[in-house]
């Protein structure tokens, strides 16, 4: 059996959670990936371990990931292969359900495990139950939530890379432009220490307090929906229910009370720290280590700590 | 322009789901039932379309058990036109949705279709690609702004690592994310009024949609439970036992 990897790419870089998807491909078969994009992203994606073939799509028409003509393209190739697989991210959950209702298929989002080539776990309700679904469709379309594996080694493999030919779709979208935040850390989805901030960072000038901890531990930042409503930071720094599922090794939870929206997007996290002022407050339910105290003197005695 | 919007009753946002003991399913038998919370943002959407003159008439449309006629209620009450209900076996899957919506959209000839972009019980994320698919119109998914503006949309949609503006040619998909706007609260009068609004009834069947869902449920469990940790007294208690015994750092 075989799977066709769609690998998100930004600025040129394939996204880290993308590689999460091609390590729960491997254990449905053979892996081919599809690129939309530049040579240079064809080119590192033939270098990751466990693909097989790289297929490069090159037109014009795919440089933005728009989603009409790229599930036209998925339609086209999906004959060879019983899997068709993306990261559960924004490009993944954009394009595959569309290409899935072309093939007359029911995707299944959000995959954490996978049991059997037709079986999968995915969490509803906000991950407060696990669902385990097993698909009567003769072709699997999954999207898989990158928190769920671990990234497949960049550098190892040496596939083959074929040009493929685009294909006619109904030319109803057009990319106008792209707003990205400015960010020198790494991805908030794949980071492997996370430092969030809720309501009790007070300001988006206080929120800065938390930028030389990040700093020091290589870490990305994020944000409670709390933050993010009261501008603190921009919507994509979200981790929650309806923001970004992270499973880092470490998160790091200053003025967060814990909100099951937000539970619902760390919980998976190796070990978690929380620090707030409340003894009272739900995230120390979930919390490894926690420390009740206020957040202003605490984080930069931590960061001096560690540094 | 017609804006058409399909709302889903879902387990209300505030109740706390149940895993029924046989591991069929989450317990939903008098649990208090609510409108979606992001189909109601994408009703408020199309309300705001219309108080602005872009839209002429809003219909919306549940697909579901004979309750969920309080939800269409609900958005008639905010300012909804007119409801129809397809009666079908509770939660169909976002296919069956979307041929459903399919033939209400052949029927309606909507310039707009604004959905909430997942359900929150079965967390899909789907019926609004999957029916943008199977109409072969354009999809302005995750959006978080909407102009609309001669015969185009132009959708900002929020995307993993920030925003990305796309245009799309009318009649188009919406799917509505969490800042699109602050849906408002249905007054007396207005739910009183929306008593009177027409609420037409239809059976999927009759749509000539095969409502047979594809997956099934092999079990439905509790995640596992995280147990609470330590209070630690001091900064330097924290890094000690974050390199010493979580070893993370």
């Amino acid at each position: 059996m075989t799977a066709l990897v769609l690998l998100d790419h930004e600025e040129g870089r394939i996204r880290q959670a993308a590689l999460s998807a091609v390590t729960a491909a491997t254990k449905l078969g053979d892996v081919h990936v599809l690129v939309a994009g530049a040579d240079a992203v064809a080119q590192e994606a033939a270098k990751i371990a466990g693909v097989s073939k790289v297929l490069h799509a090159v037109d014009a028409r795919y440089a933005h990931e728009l989603a009409e003509p790229l599930a036209a393209l998925i339609v086209s190739l999906a004959g060879g292969y019983d899997h068709i697989v993306a990261a559960a991210g924004a490009v993944g959950k954009n394009v595959l359900p569309r290409a899935a209702a072309l093939l007359d298929v029911q995707p299944i989002p959000d995959v954490i495990s996978i049991v059997e080539a037709d079986t999968f776990v995915r969490p509803i309700y906000a991950g407060n139950a696990l669902a385990t679904v097993k698909s009567s469709d003769s072709k699997k379309v999954l999207t898989v939530r990158s928190s769920a594996f671990d990234a497949a080694a960049a550098e190892g493999g040496s596939a083959s890379v074929e040009v493929v030919a685009p294909v006619e779709s109904p030319e109803v979208s057009k990319f106008e432009s792209v707003h990205l935040s400015e960010s020198e850390r790494p991805e908030l989805e794949s980071a492997r220490v996370v430092v969030s901030g809720g309501r009790g960072l007070q300001s988006e000038e206080k929120f800065h307090i938390l930028d030389p901890l990040a700093d020091t531990l290589g870490a990305a930042i994020g944000a409670s929906r709390a933050a993010v409503d009261s501008g603190f930071v921009p919507n994509d720094y979200q981790v929650g229910q309806t923001g970004k599922i992270v499973a880092p090794d470490l998160y790091l939870a200053f003025g967060i009370s814990g909100a099951i929206q937000h539970l619902a997007g760390m919980k998976d996290s190796r070990v978690i720290v929380a620090v707030n002022k409340d003894p009272e407050a739900p995230i120390f339910q979930v919390a490894d280590y926690g420390i009740v105290g206020d957040l202003f003197e605490i984080v930069p005695q931590l960061t001096e700590e560690l540094k | 322009m017609k804006i058409v919007v399909p709302v889903k009753r879902v387990v209300d946002y505030n109740i706390k789901p149940r895993v029924k003991a046989d591991g069929s399913g989450v317990e939903t038998a008098g649990v208090k039932m609510s409108m979606n919370p992001f189909d109601e943002i994408a009703v408020e959407e199309a309300i705001r379309l219309k108080e602005k003159g872009v839209a002429t008439e809003v219909v919306v449309v549940s697909i579901g058990v004979q309750q969920a006629q309080d939800t269409l209620r609900t958005a008639m009450a905010m300012g909804a036109d007119r409801a129809i209900l397809v009666l079908s076996e509770e939660s169909p899957e976002p296919l069956a949705v979307a041929k459903v919506l399919k033939a209400i959209v052949a029927k309606e000839e909507p310039g707009l279709v604004i959905l909430g972009k997942q359900a929150i019980d079965d967390d899909m994320n789907a019926t609004g690609q999957m029916l943008a698919g199977l109409l072969g119109w354009g999809q302005g998914t995750f959006a978080g702004k909407v102009e609309v503006a001669d015969g185009s949309v132009r959708v900002s949609r929020e995307i993993d690592g920030g925003t990305e503006d796309v245009s799309l040619t009318l009649p188009a998909i919406i799917t509505a994310d969490l800042r699109l706007n602050e849906p408002r609260y249905a007054s007396l009068p207005n739910i009183m009024k929306a008593r009177k609004k027409p609420l037409e009834t239809l059976n999927a069947a009759d749509l000539g949609v095969d409502m047979t869902p594809r997956l099934t449920i092999v079990s439905v469990a509790e995640p596992p439970q995280r147990q609470a940790g330590v209070k630690v007294g001091s900064v330097g208690e924290l890094v000690e036992k974050l390199r010493n015994e979580a070893k993370v750092i």
